[in-house]
């Protein structure tokens, strides 16, 4: 039993499980789930899809806390993200075209990853502090986006694209099976190689660390990379189910709520042990809806 | 002497950390105007009694008296107010602050209802001089080393009229000469009426400056006893609950293979080595399978040239070569990757990493090496971490408890551990033993000379000379930041050393007296 | 100096803060006008208030999320009440009561209940919008006698310069801060918590009642920049001050305080509002430019700044 009491998910299950009951008892339609045309419909479907970009963001942000850092620029990111796929699709002769979602998709995760290594490269080779590091691109990164839909919201009409943040796939939402493709390779990396516990170590004691010989600087990249990725595909899930790039509200406080789930999830913001699991428990009590 | 009444009595009291019971029924008296030792291996639970008599543990069971009245002190500050003035064992203090004020903070004189900092200053200068320790008072702690911020704990922890005055192993980084000063300050407050609790490793200090041990294994009470009437055999022997395999063998074959040095080219050479503000130019040779020691004062730069041979500083002259050949090490992992491996004498700050387990802590440096995607088989890695804690004894013997929550000298264990888990080719030594028993510093004493004998190269660098010309087959010294000798190990002793420490001469260097300097 | 952790980052903000000055005189006319240096802290002083709260509590190793929010409320509290007839001498202290409780609030629940600040502040922060709610929706504007001559004075400083009553309570304010972090046990403490909260119990510190403390000044600041501000805005309004935590933590910062805490300076805050304010006035004085290129403009400057106040403050390996 004091195993159980101590683990570091234990108290975030047992809110989740408050939060459950509390609205079994207000809403007592909440838990049913109906098969509509195949697919699962029912408020619990709606908060794990509306809770996937937060989750998928929260996975990213989750190993950048882990270091002692923080991205504020996922909001940003996933504006970016969203404006330059609309774009491109509304751009080409053919937006229905798979191969142009494909490109407009890759695109978006090409440039996440440049402001990634951007973002990296601020904290781990000039040695900015995180938060400020990337306000700098949370601040630009609207503006960036704005210029590229050129201060408008451009809807887009594109049946693949759409896909992403409406469709379904074996009865679930894509954008479920996104989140749960991107946990499940986020734990795989952190648990089946070394990732996790250099992560780990770089949070806790920075300096032990590098005498180790643990390249932090290296590190400190790809978490903020990884993020960066995260918040674009998170970006992508967002736009496509809104079917517009909106840059100035796309992604808006995603940050927050994505922090909100990482540190209620059992990570402490001072760097070091975390629970890359804790997340999914987060998602639906840290959804302000 | 038991006529009079105790200051400060434990009874009857035990405390269970998850998976240990770290104090098990413990009694322990302290008298005014005596010094009482308190003895036992590493995770004995010394600190422990020190932290549950301070207040910072609650004890499951028993009670502590205080000048006889029955007291439960709900933190530090409350204990202190009571009289009680402590040195934790690790140096609790805050680097981002200045020496004065690490001193005098939460009892600094005030003026016009604020804090009289000329008044701050000049009491921490007093009592720095009363410590002969010669430091700017404001300069930030965190730029001075170990050993002086040990001398500033004790220098705060004089500061105040206590009754009573605790002492966790306040002598582990120390030289001879702080040691000194420190049985002098340690004296006069007996002489005061102070009661003095007293640990350290150190036989020969306990010895020097006790007037009674008490001697805790386990957790548990083994006794108390006069030290008049305690022959040093037996308290080790009390101590470890076993006679402790002498270390003479170490000694003897150190002295016959005294010529260590079998290949013409050294494994790693320093040529004119030196950094600004740290060390002057250095040359030093150490070929494979020699045990070179480093002696040398504090403040002499013993550990700046640590640091710059393992890469975690950058020279700015000078260079180094590895088998002949220059090489360039800008970070520790360059070090590594030519197999020279650093073990930082401030374990706390540089070594351990508390919050992961003493498994993840010993494979840090074997992984890293690896690279991340290669994993150590877990297989494997419970293999290596079960034969080191066997080894080098490491308490309790659970490779999944926290790092952060060992004791003291079993955090060193780990430390160690981590890097002798990568074999590398030259392993600097820094103060390896700092908080180690008896017992366990034989075995690792004995570890480092087998190594050696295996063609490992060692620098061991001890503030303790006795253990350096134990095990090295050459020693440097350092004074003022320079080398002054390089001397091979032929019947050496103690006293040599520490004469041409005090001349400041090794032969090669003008007979100028340098002026004194102080370590900023 | 520069490399020193202690000062040099508060020497290169004001060396580079001065540069930003040069650069914006040579390339805009009547940049370096005394009173466009003065707007700096006639636009800013509730801001300049919010960052010394803020300086404490990051001192300590904390964050507070919740100024913004908590402006916001003073505002709705403020504009309220003055509608609703009470007079502005019990309004004010009441603000000032009611944020410091809420700051007390957030200092139990970090220090008793161990939750962590980034967590604890974000909840007041959603409790403080969700009050402002409660109290209404809409923008409620303020015409009570004492705010609007409040609003309207000017203190003549001479010449044509003038600055308003915000400005010379920001500044007391400051002033209050640097003696109290500087010359009191208290603010020692405060420094000593971000230095090592375990080294400052071991060492007998207050460290519990410091720890609470900051984040009633915190809230207490929070209050009195919200009063500030309904001076600047002469309104209640539930969406304003959103992100202005931002703006306080990242003058902070800027100003040469480590968020790991025990290192930094009030002045530097101070120095850390004016580039955001001086960021400002560049943008007003490009005149020309669209919202967006105003976002990234302000993205470059920052980057521009930090930049150049890392590189200036490295220190060797
Ligand atoms: N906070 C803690 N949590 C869990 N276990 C602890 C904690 N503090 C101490 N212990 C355990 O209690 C035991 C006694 O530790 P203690 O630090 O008192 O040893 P010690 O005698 O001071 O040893 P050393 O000579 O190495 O300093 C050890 O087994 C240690 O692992
Ligand atoms: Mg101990």
């Amino acid at each position: 039993m004091s195993r159980v009491l101590t683990n570091r998910l234990f108290w975030p299950v047992v809110v989740l499980l408050a939060l459950f009951a509390v609205n079994l008892v207000a809403f007592p339609g909440f838990f049913a789930i109906e098969v509509k045309n195949g697919h699962l419909f029912g408020s619990l479907v709606d908060i794990v899809r509306n809770g996937a970009p937060t989750l998928i963001i929260a996975i990213g942000m989750t190993l950048v806390i882990a270091t002692r850092g923080i991205d504020l620029s996922v909001g940003a990111i996933c504006a970016i993200a969203g404006a330059i796929s609309c774009s491109i699709i509304l751009g080409s002769p053919d937006p229905g075209n798979v191969g142009t979602v494909v490109v407009a998709v890759i695109t978006a995760l090409l440039v996440a990853l440049v402001l990634g290594l951007w973002n990296g490269f601020l904290v781990a080779v000039i040695g900015v502090q995180p938060i400020i590091a990337t306000l700098v691109l949370m601040t630009a990164g609207r503006g960036i986006a704005m210029l590229i839909t050129e201060g408008q919201i451009l809807t887009v009409n594109s049946a693949p694209f759409k896909t992403l943040g409406s469709g379904f796939l074996f009865g679930i939402p894509v954008a479920v099976w996104i989140a749960a493709a991107i946990f499940a390779l986020a734990a795989l990396l952190t648990r089946r190689t070394a990732l996790g516990l250099f992560i780990e170590s770089v949070g806790i004691n920075p300096e032990a660390s590098r005498q180790a010989g643990l390249r932090s600087r290296g590190l400190l990249f790809s978490v903020y990379t990884f993020s960066a990725v995260c918040a674009a595909i998170a970006g992508l899930v967002l736009t496509s189910n809104q079917t517009a790039a909106d840059a100035n509200n796309t992604g808006l406080f995603i940050e927050l709520d994505a922090i909100l789930a990482v540190v209620i999830g059992g990570t402490s913001l001072a760097g070091g042990r975390y629970s890359s699991s804790a997340p999914w428990w987060a998602r639906s009590s840290s959804r302000r809806s | 002497m038991a006529e009079r009444n105790a200051v400060v009595e434990l009874n009857d009291i035990s405390i269970t950390f998850p998976g240990v019971k770290a104090l098990d029924s413990v009694g322990f008296r302290l008298f005014p105007g005596e010094v009482h030792s308190l003895m036992g291996e590493n995770g004995a639970g010394k600190s422990t009694l020190i932290k549950v008599l301070t207040g910072v543990y609650s004890p499951d069971t028993g009670v502590i008296t205080v000048d006889g009245e029955r007291v439960a002190f709900s933190g530090p500050a409350e204990s202190q107010a009571a009289g009680i003035s402590t040195v934790y064992q690790e140096v609790n203090l805050l680097a981002n602050l200045t020496v004065a004020e690490n001193i005098m903070l939460g009892r600094e004189p005030h003026r016009f209802g604020v804090v009289d900092w000329r008044a701050t200053r000049k009491r921490a200068a007093e009592l720095l001089s009363d410590l002969h320790l010669d430091i700017d008072p404001s300069s930030l702690l965190g730029d001075h080393s170990l050993a002086v911020q040990q001398l500033v704990a004790i220098a705060r922890a004089t500061n105040v009229q206590a009754k009573v005055l605790i002492l966790d192993e306040p002598t582990s980084s120390l030289d001879a000469d702080e040691v000194a000063e420190l049985f002098r300050v340690i004296r006069s407050l007996k002489e005061s009426g102070v009661a003095i609790l007293f640990v350290s490793h150190f036989l020969d200090q306990v010895y020097e400056i006790s007037d009674r041990i008490t001697v805790l294994r386990n957790g548990k009470l083994i006794g108390e006893y006069l030290t008049g009437d305690l022959l040093r055999i037996d308290l080790v022997q009390k101590m470890i609950g076993k006679e402790l395999a002498v270390l003479d063998d170490i000694q003897s074959r150190v002295q016959e293979e005294q010529s260590g040095a079998t290949a013409d080219v050294p494994f790693v050479s320093a040529i004119g080595l030196g950094r600004k503000g740290a060390i002057e130019p250095v040359d030093l040779d150490v070929y494979e399978g020699e045990v070179v020691g480093i002696a040398g004062l504090l403040g002499s730069g013993r550990t700046e040239l640590a640091r710059i041979l393992s890469g975690v500083d950058r020279p700015d002259s000078g260079e180094i070569q590895v088998e002949g050949r220059g090489r360039r090490f800008r970070t520790p992992r360059a070090a590594l990757s030519s197999r020279i491996a650093y073990s930082s004498e401030n374990r706390r700050a540089e070594g351990i990493v508390a919050e992961l387990s003493v498994r993840d802590n010993l494979a840090l440096a074997l992984q890293a090496d690896r690279g991340w995607f290669r994993r150590i088989p877990r297989k494997r890695l419970d293999e290596l971490t079960q034969s080191y804690i066997e080894t080098l004894q490491i308490r309790p013997a659970n490779p999944d408890i926290l790092v952060g929550n060992l004791s003291g000298g079993n955090q060193q264990k780990v430390l160690l551990a981590r890097w002798l888990a990568i074999a590398p080719r030259l392993l600097i030594l820094d103060e390896p033993t700092r908080g180690i028993d008896v017992g366990a510093k034989a075995e690792i004493q004995k570890l480092v000379a087998n190594l050696a004998e295996n063609g490992m190269s060692v620098v061991f660098i001890s503030a303790e000379l006795e253990e350096v010309l134990r095990l090295s087959n050459r020693v440097a010294i350092m004074r003022d930041r320079r080398m002054v000798a390089d001397l091979p190990n032929r019947d050496l002793t103690v006293d040599d050393i520490l004469g041409v420490i005090a001349e400041g001469a090794g032969g090669d260097e003008s007979d100028a007296p340098t002026a004194e300097r102080i370590p900023s | 100096m520069l490399t020193s952790p202690k000062h040099g980052p508060v020497v290169v903000t004001l060396v580079l803060l001065l540069a930003i000055f040069a650069i914006g005189g040579l390339r805009y006319r009547g940049f370096l006008g005394g009173q466009v240096f003065l707007n700096l802290f006639v636009d800013n002083a509730y801001l300049i208030v919010l960052a010394v709260g803020m300086t404490f509590v990051i001192l300590t190793g904390g964050i507070d999320l919740s100024v913004g929010a908590v402006v916001a409320l003073s505002t709705m509290i403020a504009a309220s009440m003055l509608q609703a007839g009470w007079s502005p001498g019990v309004v004010i202290p009441l603000i000032l009561i009611a944020t410091s409780v809420l700051g007390l609030l957030v200092g139990l629940m970090i220090h008793v209940f161990k939750v962590q600040p980034f967590i604890a502040t974000l909840a007041a922060m959603f409790l403080a919008r969700g009050l402002c709610y409660i109290i209404s929706n809409n923008s409620i504007s303020i015409t009570d006698p004492f705010f609007t001559a409040f609003a309207y004075t000017r203190i003549p400083l001479g010449g044509r310069l003038s600055i308003t009553p915000s400005v010379v309570v920001a500044v007391l304010v400051v002033i209050a801060a640097v003696v109290v972090l500087q010359y009191t046990r208290f603010g020692r403490t405060v420094y000593a918590l971000g230095g090592g909260e375990q080294s400052g119990m071991l060492m007998g510190l207050a460290v519990a009642r410091t720890k609470v403390l900051v984040y009633i000044i915190s809230g207490f600041c929070s209050g009195l920049a919200g009063i500030l501000f309904t001076f600047y805005t002469l309104s209640g309004y539930p969406l304003t001050a959103i992100g202005t935590e931002l703006d306080a933590i990242a003058a902070v910062v800027i100003g040469g305080t480590l968020l790991t805490g025990g290192y930094g300076f009030v002045l530097g805050s101070v120095l850390g509002v004016l580039v955001l304010g001086v960021i400002q006035t560049i943008i007003t004085f490009e005149g020309t430019l669209s919202s967006w290129w105003t976002r990234i403009f302000i993205g470059a400057l920052l980057l521009v700044f930090i930049v150049l106040q890392k590189l200036l403050t490295a220190r060797r390996r």
